[in-house]
């Protein structure tokens, strides 16, 4: 009973935020309003016992991913009001193609069948939770099994760091920098011109 | 009341269709497209998790966590492209992206 009851409460929270993600005026709104709906996931996902994924929406996204949102939002100098132009104009059609859509997903979801070998073929059961926790199940799958995966899911993150830090980076030639190895390698003779002035004429 | 799999898939339709809703409406701002992509890729994690508890695998959480990963991997590099556009053009609107002529 009480399960349900928290089930509902973090849907409705979860889809009424995520309504505000794509209709609120304000960019900064809309993130925060994502960061809504993902911490209403997290508790979601709480609910089926997905204890380490929902621990770890919450520190990908709200930690890093919705802060990296913000700070773009924030940095940008961009008249959002402009942006919207449009909104109401496409509010039709895509009204009407969202419940298309969401009215063919939904039949899915409520004429499903579960196919009967589908509980006989489960490559990984799930150990009870009594012994074994989430965290310590999902540990002893990713770093045997799925190995290569993981490690893979890391290379993609390197190469998305590299990526970011290369695409943003940028060598400003207009600023004057210390070159310490330059200032410390000056001689005497690179440093320091002598000259013969005759005595009476100058230079 | 027993919660189900289809109160899980229901909920996850709902926010997969308001992702692309998103980014129907909002044509012209990347920003909110990039988001409403997140909205996306937590629907289909939420398929992924609720099939996993209610068939009892592991294997779908996992495959959650790597959708995870490549979620954070695209935010980071989008992000970085819309800053790098935005210094370049001064503007993200979508429309006037076609430098490439595409």
């Amino acid at each position: 009973m009480i399960q349900a009851l928290f089930f509902y409460l973090f849907a409705a929270i979860a889809i009424a935020s995520a309504v505000m993600v794509i209709s609120s005026r304000n960019p900064v709104h809309s993130v925060l309003f994502l960061i809504l709906t993902f911490v209403s996931a997290s508790g979601l996902f709480m609910l089926v016992g997905a204890e380490f994924l929902a621990l770890l929406l919450i520190v990908v996204y709200v930690g890093a991913v919705a802060v990296l949102f913000l700070f773009v939002v924030m940095m940008l100098d961009v008249n959002f009001a402009a942006l919207r132009q449009g909104f109401m104009q496409y509010l039709p059609i895509g009204v009407l193609v969202g419940i298309i859509f969401l009215a063919e997903l939904l039949a899915v979801a409520g004429a499903w069948v579960m196919a009967p070998t589908a509980i006989s073929s489960v490559s990984a059961p799930s150990p009870d939770l009594a012994t074994t926790s989430n965290t310590m199940a999902l540990g002893q799958l990713i770093y045997t099994r799925y190995v290569f995966f993981f490690e893979a899911a890391g290379m993609v993150l390197l190469v998305a760091m590299i990526g970011a830090i290369v695409l943003t980076l940028r060598h400003r030639t207009y600023v004057k920098r210390q070159n310490i190895s330059v200032q410390v390698a000056r001689t005497r003779s690179t440093a320091i011109e002598v000259k013969h002035v005759e005595s009476g004429k100058g230079l | 009341m027993v919660i189900g799999l289809a109160h899980y898939l229901s909920v996850a339709a709902i926010l997969f269709t308001l992702g692309i809703l998103g980014i129907f409406l909002n044509r012209k701002n990347v920003i909110i497209i990039l988001m409403s992509v997140e909205l996306i890729l937590l629907a289909v994690n939420l398929n992924l998790v609720a099939f996993s508890h209610f068939l009892g695998d592991l294997v779908g959480q996992v495959f959650a966590l790597f959708i995870l990963t490549v979620a954070a991997a695209e935010a980071a590099i989008g992000l970085a492209i819309l800053v790098v556009f935005f210094r370049n053009r001064g503007t993200i609107a979508v429309e006037d992206v076609n430098m490439m002529k595409g």
